[in-house]
């Protein structure tokens, strides 16, 4: 469970030697005020999109590092799993799409009082992406400056 | 590869004044790449908050997640592993592999 014995072995001794792109220095942003006067957004990689979203380009070599916004009032049964990986068993989010993009679960933490609202808008990565470079240079500052536009304090951040 | 992923855009995110808090599926991951604070659960891919339908289940991860960002004192990069209560906290993700 959650280690690389879910791989196959091929897989596996990719994971070995691929090489992880080390987050140098480490930035450092604190909560400013109690999470119950948050705004947070969720960030999920599952590749989920919406029907009248473009789905993401499987043939991109490196993946593709593009993101499509869903609108926090969206419905969870209309999320459509788009990720290319098959290296997972993608039956559990298609099942239920709040086990890797929580659009419910953030309204109900919303109408519990344990944040202080809900962003907008969330966004959706398809997270099969071996080359980073342009979600490092391109889309993920276009993506923060989207939530910072949106007035975020907290993002959750999912992968699949 | 999504492990990754998400790490780099929290990073972003908090460049640009984001607080965040990452799920990880794979803990060697999460010690490579170094999202800004990141919890660390024993779920499978393809499944981060572990069992479709179960609602109960989903908040407590996300709950587990929210308390990592309410952790004043903490220096990046945070990463704490997590497990429901009752389940086994599994090993770091690769023998063989160091840990830092």
């Amino acid at each position: 469970m959650g280690d690389l014995s879910e791989f196959s072995l091929p897989l596996q001794v990719f994971l070995r030697g691929y090489p992880w792109r080390r987050i140098d220095p480490v930035p450092w942003t604190p909560i400013v005020r109690p999470l119950a006067e948050s705004r947070l957004a969720v960030v999920s990689s599952a590749g989920f999109i919406l029907p009248d979203q473009a789905p993401f380009d499987d043939r991109m070599r490196g993946g593709d590092p593009s993101f499509r916004e869903i609108p926090a009032d969206a419905d969870a049964r209309a999320l459509a799993d788009a990720h290319r990986s098959e290296s997972f068993d993608h039956r559990p989010m298609r099942d239920d799409p709040n086990v890797a993009f929580p659009i419910d679960r953030v309204r109900e933490l919303r109408a519990a009082g344990r944040i202080g609202s809900v962003a907008p808008r969330h966004l959706s990565f398809m997270g099969s992406i071996t080359a980073p470079a342009r979600l490092i240079r391109e889309t993920a500052p276009e993506a923060a400056r989207l939530l910072v536009g949106d007035r975020v304090d907290t993002a959750l951040l999912v992968p699949v | 590869m999504c492990n990754q992923a998400v790490g780099l855009v929290a990073a972003e995110l908090e460049r640009q004044g984001i607080a965040t808090v990452t799920i990880q599926l794979l803990r060697f991951v999460a010690e490579r790449v170094r999202p800004p604070r990141a919890l660390c659960v024993p779920f499978p891919h393809g499944r981060p908050l572990d069992a479709p339908g179960d609602k109960e289940r989903q908040l407590a991860v996300i709950e587990a997640a929210l308390a990592l960002l309410e952790e004043r004192e903490a220096r990046p990069p945070l990463l704490v592993e997590w497990a429901p209560a009752g389940a086994p906290r599994r090993s770091p993700g690769m023998r063989g592999l160091s840990t830092r």
